[in-house]
Parts: structure tokens; C-alpha cells; sequence
């Protein structure tokens, strides 16, 4: 593209890249405020449907889909308030940190084979990077806020993060000893064909190192049950308890926005890409530029789903304590990722010799689908309890009088 | 002025002025901001040069850095809320004439422009990657390695299959020192407990 605009455009090359470069931040920035915007309606229904509710349905026709557009223009209008007590530098600061965080992990992230804004040599490790700085604007928010509430989370996030930044960076190595590379869209093509190519199936390895990321990375996004910066029932708001307005907004755009990074990284080093998962070539060296279009949809249909998974979680579990969570950490996730990073060296090793070893994906892909398969029919065709009108426990019926109170077993 | 030019005098002033800001601010959770916008913006000139590897890594080392060292100062200094620093006098005369001096070695030792050559005429081994020349100059082995300044050899050492100047024990003692001062920290700051009784 930079061509295009030097040679027929007759622009000058710097000027030519800078137009590039700046097309391409504008359709990442779009693209990570508008999957805010429907993930926050995503949260919404989400939430609803697991607390038995129907959750937001009249903005915008049956199902709320403006929702979340109403919730913006009420951000925006509403007063912004700094607090007197509160470094206003460190607190103006905070939320704009914690975006570019999260928005320069997009700079590499491929959405497609060669539809990434820079392809870098060492792109998953530069995500990393520049995902974990992300961290310090929540830091510097709760700092400069001046309220013992935003402390309270800042340092636990910071706690949270430095700790849960370690078994994640080994969960990434795991897949990347397998690759070879650190290249996110070479690690994509590697597993290119059906789904038992992709990485998440390669040994049992890649196989457990898929969850310790998954949680890492659930962890790093503060999400709940490791939402401990938030804790909204012990800490008011945590580190966002005195911003208000567009400044929260921009805190929230930057968590959802590094949901989907995180998702990314998942998909790209374990869950195939941007592959479909059942064509044995690359679509977009068969059919081109539509082969491009179906390869960004299916990436960015794959990320949706597993933040979707996220949400699922969050509603599901109920938040654990700090020191429970710092114990997940350093006493179960380390020592396991540490274990995982062991023998995926070992099997590689070893997978040069016994070459039996190499089938060793297709068995695995084989009982994850009989596993989804057999827990699929098993949620069909179980009835469930059929409704009595009663709370579960309760009397079956009401004693007879005099008889003892016994209660059903 | 070409494009990597402007971007790196951007980048340039703003770690510059970060790096003063550094100085000046009294508040110490300010003054670590200040750092870490001084490291980004290292990574960033790291990142024009295209040395990708090396900013990530700066970013990660220094970011994770400064967090723990925003921590410490809320959890070691913070006496109220916000609390300021005062630089005596004396400690600014001391902390300039060693910045001036540290300055000036810098300035005598740094190459002039014609020693990196020009930009059109690559060097030879282009090809090898910069970590393996620096892993070799760990190593002690002087094919790869850059002459005189950096490595202490004498520009004739081309015939010596192996110099005695090796950096990579020096390099191992600094690590295991590291790790010494981490299991002192660790058993400084545990949990004292009592005899026979409850942790």
C-alpha cells in the first residue's frame, strides 16, 4: 500500500507511510471501541441470562442492541469530577496509560494472513510487553485518586499483575517451543489445514498450557473471580471509585479492548488463527482478497468467543480473596506452567525419536470431540427436574400436624 | 528532513524531557511516571531503529521495574498522602558535578558519526543477528566481535581464537549476587513464627 500511494499517487514515501500507518491505527482504534461497545451489550445480556433475567430490551428493539450507545452518550454528558484531594496529573493520566496499553497490543495483532498493522518477528512477546503496561495506568488512577479505596485496588492489581505476568509468559513459551517462532502470523500458518493441526491439540502439553494461558490472561484483564482492583463489595468501586464520566469510560474501553487482545493471542497460538478448522489450504492464496475477508470474520468470530467464555466465567464463579488468589497463582499456576514448559521440551525431544508421538494430536483432538460430543448429549437429553413450584430443599409437603420435622434426604 | 529523522527527534525530546522531569518532580510516585515515560520512550528509539526484540524487552523489564518501585515508595515513604521530597543543597551540588562528570566520559567516549559509517554501505555480516555477537562476546570468542571500545580488545586481536577477556563469569557472578540479595530479601520479610504456636 505504500507503494500504491508513492508510485501512483506520486506522494513522497514518508509521507506515504505515515498515511498507512495512520489508516491502520484508525481502523484498529474502530475496530477495538466498536467490540467495546457490543461487548459491554454482550456483558449485559450475558449477565442477565445467567442471573435468570432478560437484561437490557428496549433500547433499540427487541433486544437492546443500543443499549450500550445510550450508556455512552450518558457518560459523555455526565459532570466530571476531579477530586480535591487527588494528584490531578497521575489522575488525568491513568486512563489514557491503560488505553495505549491495550491499543498498542493491537499494532501487532494479525486479524489475517498479512492483515496486521506491523508484522513483527517477536509479536507475542511485544504484546506481552506492552500489555502488561496497561497495568500502570489502573496503578497510577488509584494512586492519584487520593481515596484509601483506589489505593487499596491499585496495589493489589500491581500485586496481582507482577505475579500473574510470570506462569503467563511461560504458558506462552509452551506453543512457541513447538512453533519455532514468535511470529503470530507464521505461528497461524503453521497450523494451517483441520483442526487437529492446531496447537491447543499438539500434546498434552499445549493442551494444559491453553487453560494456565487462558486463566493468566483472565487474570491479567482483571476480570472476575480475579477482579480484586474492582471488589466492589469490600473496596466501593477499587481503583476506579473516583472517576466518573469519560475518563471511566476510557478505563473500561481499555479492559475490554485487552479482553480481545488476550483472546487473540489465544487463538493465534492455540486455536488455529484465523483457520477455519476443516479446509486443508489457506483460504486467501486460493480465492484472495474474499479469502482475506473470511479469514478476519473467522479470527475475529473465534476472539468474540472466547471473551464470551470470559463473561461466562465471571458470572459463573464467585470472586476469590486476595490471598487465594495469590495462592492460585504461585502455588498452583507456576509450578504447573513451570511443569509444562518441562515436558513440551522433553516431548519435542523425544518426538524425534519415537515418532509415535507425532499422531499424538489426532488422539487428542479425537477425545476433546468425543468429550463435546458426549456432554452435549448428555445436557439434551437430560430432563432435569421437572418444576414443583417449591424451593429446592424445601418440604415435599406439608408435615402432618403433630409429626416430627424431618427434613427430605 | 527524512521520515525517521522527525520521528526520532520526537521520540528523542520526548525522553529528554521525561528524563528531566525525573529531576525536578518532588513527588516520588511522579517522579517514577516520569521514569517510565524516559524507559518507553528508550524502547521507542529501540523500536525505530528496528530492534524489536530489545524494546519489548525494555518495555517488560521496566515496566514490571517501576511498578514494584511506584509500590515501594507508596508503601515505604507515603507517611500522609502525596507526600514531597526536599533536596538539600548540598546533595544538588554532589548530584550535578557527578552527572557532569558521568556526562563528560560519555561525550570522550562515544564514536563520532564516521565511525558507524554510512548508512549505504552495510557492514559485511550483516546477516548475524545482534544477540549472537553479543552472546559471543560473552563468550569471549573475538570473531564477531565489534573492535576496541566496547570489548577491551586491541584492533589487531583478529588472530586469537579465543581472548581472555571473557565477560560471561563477571556476567554470572552479577546474576548469582541477584539472586543472593532476592533470598535475603525473602528471609528478611518473612513470617516470623513463634515456637509451637499458630503461624
Amino acid at each position: 500500500m505504500t507503494e500504491f500511494l508513492s508510485t501512483r499517487l506520486g506522494l513522497a514515501p514518508g509521507l506515504a507511510a505515515l498515511l498507512v500507518a495512520l489508516i491502520a491505527a484508525v481502523i484498529l482504534i474502530t475496530f477495538m471501541l466498536l467490540s467495546a461497545i457490543f461487548f459491554v451489550w454482550l456483558e449485559r445480556k450475558v449477565s442477565a441470562r445467567i442471573q435468570d433475567r432478560l437484561g437490557p430490551t428496549r433500547v433499540g428493539g427487541k433486544f437492546g442492541w443500543l443499549q450500550t450507545l445510550a450508556d455512552g452518550l450518558k457518560l459523555l454528558v455526565k459532570e466530571d469530577i476531579i477530586p480535591t484531594n487527588a494528584d490531578h496529573m497521575l489522575f488525568r493520566l491513568g486512563p489514557y496509560v491503560a488505553l495505549a496499553g491495550s491499543f498498542l497490543a493491537f499494532v501487532a495483532l494479525p486479524f489475517g494472513n498479512g492483515v496486521v498493522a506491523q508484522n513483527m518477528d517477536v509479536a507475542v512477546f511485544y504484546m506481552l510487553a506492552v500489555m502488561s503496561s496497561e497495568v500502570f495506568g489502573v496503578i497510577l488512577g488509584g494512586y492519584g485518586s487520593g481515596s484509601k479505596w483506589a489505593l487499596f485496588g491499585g496495589m493489589r492489581e500491581a500485586a496481582q499483575v507482577v505475579s500473574y505476568e510470570v506462569p503467563r509468559a511461560i504458558s506462552v513459551l509452551v506453543p512457541i517451543i513447538v512453533a519455532g517462532t514468535m511470529n503470530l502470523s507464521t505461528i497461524a500458518l503453521q497450523q494451517t489445514g483441520a483442526f487437529w493441526n492446531w496447537y491447543v491439540f499438539h500434546d498434552p502439553f499445549t493442551f494444559g498450557a491453553f487453560w494456565t494461558f487462558f486463566t493468566c490472561g483472565t487474570a491479567s484483564c482483571k476480570r472476575a473471580p480475579f477482579d480484586l482492583a474492582e471488589a466492589e463489595s469490600e473496596l466501593v468501586a477499587g481503583f476506579h471509585t473516583e472517576y466518573s464520566g469519560f475518563r471511566w469510560l476510557i478505563f473500561f474501553m481499555a479492559e475490554y479492548g485487552s479482553m480481545f487482545a488476550i483472546s487473540g493471542i489465544a487463538v493465534l497460538l492455540f486455536l488455529g488463527g484465523w483457520h477455519l478448522g476443516f479446509l486443508p489450504w489457506e483460504l486467501s492464496d486460493k480465492i484472495g482478497i474474499l479469502g482475506n475477508v473470511i479469514n478476519v470474520l473467522v479470527f475475529i468470530v473465534k476472539g468474540w468467543l472466547l471473551v464470551f467464555v470470559m463473561m461466562w466465567v465471571r458470572w459463573t464463579l464467585p470472586r476469590l480473596r486476595i490471598d487465594q488468589v495469590m495462592m492460585t497463582c504461585l502455588r498452583y499456576l507456576l509450578p504447573i506452567s513451570c511443569v509444562l514448559l518441562l515436558g513440551v521440551s522433553i516431548w519435542q525431544l523425544l518426538s524425534w525419536q519415537i515418532t509415535v508421538l507425532v499422531y499424538a494430536n489426532y488422539v487428542l483432538a479425537a477425545v476433546c470431540v468425543a468429550f463435546v460430543a458426549w456432554f452435549t448429549v448428555k445436557l439434551t437429553k437430560a430432563g432435569g427436574v421437572t418444576p414443583t413450584h417449591m424451593m429446592p430443599g424445601a418440604w415435599p409437603a406439608a408435615p402432618a400436624s403433630g409429626a416430627p420435622l424431618v427434613p427430605r434426604t | 528532513m527524512s521520515q525517521a529523522t522527525i520521528l526520532f527527534l520526537i521520540i528523542a525530546a520526548f525522553t529528554g524531557l521525561s528524563a528531566v522531569a525525573v529531576l525536578v518532580s518532588q513527588n516520588i510516585v511522579r517522579s517514577a511516571v516520569w521514569l517510565l515515560f524516559t524507559l518507553a520512550g528508550t524502547s521507542g528509539v529501540f523500536f525505530l531503529l528496528g530492534a524489536d526484540f530489545v524494546a519489548a524487552t525494555q518495555l517488560l523489564i521496566y515496566v514490571g521495574g517501576i511498578l514494584v518501585l511506584v509500590v515501594f515508595g507508596v508503601m515505604l515513604t507515603a507517611q500522609g498522602p502525596f507526600i514531597t521530597m526536599k533536596v538539600g543543597a548540598a546533595e544538588w551540588v554532589i548530584a550535578s558535578v557527578v552527572g557532569l562528570l558521568l556526562l563528560g566520559v560519555l561525550v570522550m567516549s562515544m564514536p563520532g558519526p564516521e565511525a558507524f559509517g554510512s548508512s549505504e554501505a552495510a557492514p559485511a555480516n550483516a546477516q548475524v543477528s545482534s544477540s549472537t555477537q553479543l552472546g559471543e562476546t560473552f563468550l569471549g570468542l573475538p570473531g564477531a566481535m565489534p573492535e576496541a571500545n566496547v570489548s577491551g580488545l586491541p584492533k589487531t586481536a583478529t588472530a586469537v581464537p579465543r581472548t581472555r577477556v571473557s565477560y560471561l563469569l563477571p556476567f554470572e557472578i552479577v546474576s548469582v549476587h541477584l539472586l543472593v540479595v532476592l533470598i535475603g530479601a525473602a528471609y528478611l520479610a518473612r513470617a516470623k513464627r513463634r515456637k509451637g504456636g499458630l503461624p
